[in-house]
């Protein structure tokens, strides 16, 4: 799965609830619509808060994985 | 209800009414996450949550009428971190006592990366969130607007009901 292109990266390691959800609205507004943002978290509450957050936002989030204790989201502007 | 319509934004209207350091989070956290997911929000700060609009945050906590409140070390090895210190209530009184509570909550808080009160309110007007002071309440305590950080707006009940009454949630904190 990490050969998925992308084309920001944006690491939230270490932050709690809702930094990870409020900085990748700040990150996914500085790309364009159709760009990929790659985010990093370790809270585990990221998973089904960015699931949240893409169905409110419109946003989409086209992949995600685990690895090594830390949660990767591939996010695709839409809106 | 029914919204008219509904591409319209989604709203979240909050009342803080509690001003100490463990309550000051829950507002400005759910109002920052609602805002990032692009919903409307208006905090109505009233009574003793009026002070989290002043430009230096200096809310604190006590175990004292907090029972349920864990007392844990920020510091030591993880086995001490996790210990729940028994402090008898008669020592929760003693001066100082509350100061120390104060420190430790928020740097538990930092250790575990949680934002302070201070970033999470800053987010809040970055993000557009409405915060506004309850008139009456700034009458009674003795507060005027200048006593405010610049971003907050002053209204009473009637401000806080007719965005109330429109919104999708709602909640007293």
């Amino acid at each position: 799965m990490s050969g998925i292109p992308f084309d920001e990266v944006l690491d939230n390691s270490g932050l709690l609830c809702p930094m990870p959800v409020v900085k990748t609205t700040r990150a996914i507004k500085k790309i364009q619509v159709g760009q990929v943002l790659k985010m990093i978290a370790t809270d585990p509450g990221a998973p089904p808060d960015m699931a949240a957050w893409a169905r409110q936002t419109g946003n989409e989030i086209i992949a995600q994985e685990e690895k090594d204790g830390k949660f990767i989201f591939y996010i695709k502007r839409v809106k | 209800m029914s919204r008219s319509d509904p591409d319209a934004p989604k709203k979240l209207a909050i009342i803080a009414s509690k001003g100490t350091l463990d309550w000051a989070y829950p507002p400005f956290i759910l109002a920052s996450a609602a805002a990032a997911m692009g919903w409307e929000v208006q905090i109505f700060f009233t009574f003793y949550g009026l002070i989290l609009l002043k430009p230096k945050l200096d809310a604190a906590v006590s175990p004292l009428g907090n029972p349920a409140m864990p007392m844990k070390m920020p510091f030591g090895p993880e086995g001490f971190q996790n210990i729940d210190w028994p402090i008898p209530v008669f020592l929760m009184g003693f001066p100082g006592f509350q100061a120390l509570s104060t420190s430790l909550m928020k740097k538990t808080f930092a250790n575990k990366g949680v934002a302070t009160v201070e970033d999470l309110r800053e987010m809040c007007v970055d993000l557009d969130v409405k915060l506004i002071g309850c008139q009456m309440t700034m009458d009674v305590f003795g507060f005027t607007k200048e006593d405010f950080i610049e971003e907050c707006e002053i209204g009473g009940a009637a401000t806080f009901l007719e965005f109330a009454s429109d919104a999708d949630v709602q909640l007293f904190i």
